[in-house]
């Protein structure tokens, strides 16, 4: 479904990233994680055909990304964007509703199709009771299923996020989890999402890539990925405090 | 994550409910019409001569149609077709222009507070059209006169000028947006002086670009700005997807699908067309593109299929009357009046701009 083969991205004369190369397959959950610094949110970046690698190829669904338009990208993989500022009042439904642009023909609005993905992502992440209320007023929480939502809607096999979790408490963070979860087992969404806590990535998903200065240096399930010579080398912790998080039920 | 226990089909059916509620597009749609209509009348028939509704209407229709309703004498006839029906026509032309202008460079600088004029686009169309008249020849590019060829290079140049100081000022995008558009603006405005202060027989034409007036309509300038105006606003529309996508900011728009380098040149350099065909044919009329978005939005939502087209019909009804009122005052420049109605509006908008519209 995507492959990154040796992606090697530069920026000011710095590499961000060296060689890296994985592959996710179709109905895949994997997390990239790593310390600050280590290039996770650029490989997102190269993943979503934002950032073009100086070297190395991405393939989407078999075809390379250089010769995918935007729109074509948009209809095969969402991205959850970061919390963002909003110029003007709008309402849920209608931020949601901004999923459905790469399907809308350029002259014309939406359909019935589109509006009842809407109404469909809205319902699958749980959003029904926000209706009708300024985007702009909900909680951090609210907000981030929001633009969940609007990925939902957007309808594309790769759903990509990008610290997801990042503005929740602990509950909010677990419920995320969850649906992220849910969308990936019930309705087989390939998930790739970068991630800083290693207790939900561990427990959430049973991928892990782990960067660390722009290269991949593990790629496996949590159990081989967060041994604790590494979690020690790379995160510079205790394993302990990891595995305290990790070992939270379910 | 909470599921709830309503199905798919109860959210679609609140969704169109939630959507009806909010629906009051007809009602603008025909509201704007309306207005339109009484605006042609009493803008055509007001001014020192009263001419009744029923003499405009006849002399109009004699002219378009090639009918003999009209009984009025040649000089009422002249002043309808020559004079008045040209002034309302170009009234509602540029107030069109500037509001989709302004909706344009709203969405695109993803800032309430943006429009031609406080950007200082329109200052640099003036400039560029003012340097066209000192150029002691006329001469014809592609077709143009080389007024509007100058207007259209001068509101590019500024508009670019103040984009990209603006994204490097380190200031918040607001803040440094609007007072990069005040320092260009005031710039060109000092050009404009140099200009006016070197003009000679051209003082009277660069003073009015200044002032900003319908005085001076005619049917051969309106037919220079009318194609220019409508095909600028028309692709505008045809655009409304960019705008929408760009509503979460540009890489949000670029995961939706929209290629934003292309599209963020291609809307510019529209809104530029738009505004330095509107500075030619009428000077500086400020605050239009900043007041006739900002409510058609607060009114419908921000969807920009249905604020572009609204904005155009309703910033039409706004100049017309504006230039009404101007008229009624006492012939003062109709960008005076619109400077009433504006910048307390402005104001008003900064109090209420908060830094962080997070979603």
């Amino acid at each position: 479904m995507v492959v990154v083969d040796g992606a090697t991205v530069e920026a000011r004369g710095r590499t961000i990233l060296r060689d890296v190369s994985f592959s996710v397959q179709a109905g895949e959950r994997v997390a990239l994680i790593g310390p600050n610094g280590a290039g996770k949110s650029t490989l997102l970046r190269v993943v979503a055909g934002i950032l073009r690698p100086a070297a190395g190829r991405v393939e989407l669904g078999g075809t390379p990304m250089a010769s995918l338009e935007r729109a074509q990208v948009a209809r095969r993989l969402a991205v959850v964007p970061q919390q963002t500022a909003l110029p003007f009042a709008m309402k849920v439904e209608e931020v949601v509703a901004l999923g459905r642009l790469p399907h809308e023909a350029p002259l014309r609005g939406a359909r019935p199709a589109d509006r009842a993905a809407v109404a469909a992502a809205i319902e699958r992440v749980g959003l029904g009771h926000l209706l009708g209320r300024d985007a702009r007023e909900l909680s951090l929480g609210e907000r981030q299923l929001v633009l969940l939502a609007l990925a939902v809607a957007q309808e594309a096999p790769v759903l990509l996020l990008d610290e997801p979790t990042v503005h929740l408490d602990l509950r909010h963070q677990v419920e995320a989890m969850e649906l992220m979860r849910d969308l990936n087992e019930r309705d087989g969404t390939t998930l790739i999402a970068v991630l800083h806590d290693l207790g939900l990535a561990a427990h959430f998903f049973p991928r892990l890539i782990l960067l660390e200065h722009g290269r991949l240096v593990a790629d496996g399930p949590p159990a081989d990925v967060l041994s604790d010579a590494r979690i020690r080398d790379v995160f510079g912790v205790e394993p302990a405090l990891v595995r305290l998080a990790a070992t939270g039920g379910g | 994550m909470t599921v709830g226990a309503t199905t798919a089909g109860d959210t679609g059916a609140r969704l169109r409910h939630v959507a009806r509620a909010r629906d009051r597009r007809w009602w603008l749609v025909a509201g704007g019409v309306v207005v339109a209509i009484l605006g042609a009348i009493l803008g055509v028939g007001l001014g020192s001569v009263w001419i009744p509704p029923s003499d405009t209407v006849s002399i109009v229709l004699d002219h378009v149609l090639g009918t003999h309703l009209s009984s009025a004498d040649p000089a009422t006839s002249a002043i309808v077709w020559d004079l008045r029906v040209p002034r309302v026509l170009t009234a509602m032309t540029v107030g069109a222009g500037l509001a989709v202008a302004g909706a344009a460079f709203q969405g695109l600088l993803r800032n309430p507070l943006a429009d031609p004029y406080v950007l200082g686009t329109a200052s640099g169309a003036a400039l560029g059209a003012a340097l066209a008249l000192l150029i002691p020849f006329h001469a014809l590019v592609f077709g143009f006169g080389l007024v509007n060829a100058f207007a259209f290079i001068g509101a590019t140049v500024s508009i670019t000028v103040v984009y990209r100081m603006a994204r490097v000022s380190g200031l918040a995008p607001l803040t440094g947006l609007l007072l990069t558009g005040y320092a260009v603006g005031s710039l060109l405005a000092a050009g404009l002086t140099m200009a006016m202060y070197f003009s000679g027989a051209a003082l009277r034409q660069i003073f009015s670009y200044l002032l900003g007036s319908f005085d001076s309509s005619s049917w051969e300038r309106l037919a220079g700005a009318l194609p220019l105006i409508l095909i600028g606003c028309v692709l505008i529309g045809t655009r409304a997807r960019t705008l929408n996508g760009l509503l979460l900011g540009e890489e949000a728009a670029a995961h939706l699908g929209i290629d934003v380098g292309r599209e963020r040149t291609i809307l510019l350099g529209l809104a530029s067309l738009v505004t330095a065909a509107a500075v030619t044919v009428s000077g500086l009329i400020g605050f239009v593109g900043l007041v006739v978005p900002h409510v058609v939005r607060l009114l419908t939502g921000p969807n920009a299929r249905v604020v572009v087209p609204l904005a155009a019909l309703w910033g039409a009804d706004l100049l017309v009357f504006s230039d009404l009122a101007a008229r009624i005052l006492g012939d003062i420049p109709v960008g005076v009046v619109t400077a009433i109605i504006g910048a307390p509006f402005f104001l008003a908008l900064l109090r209420r701009a908060r830094t962080g519209y997070e979603l």
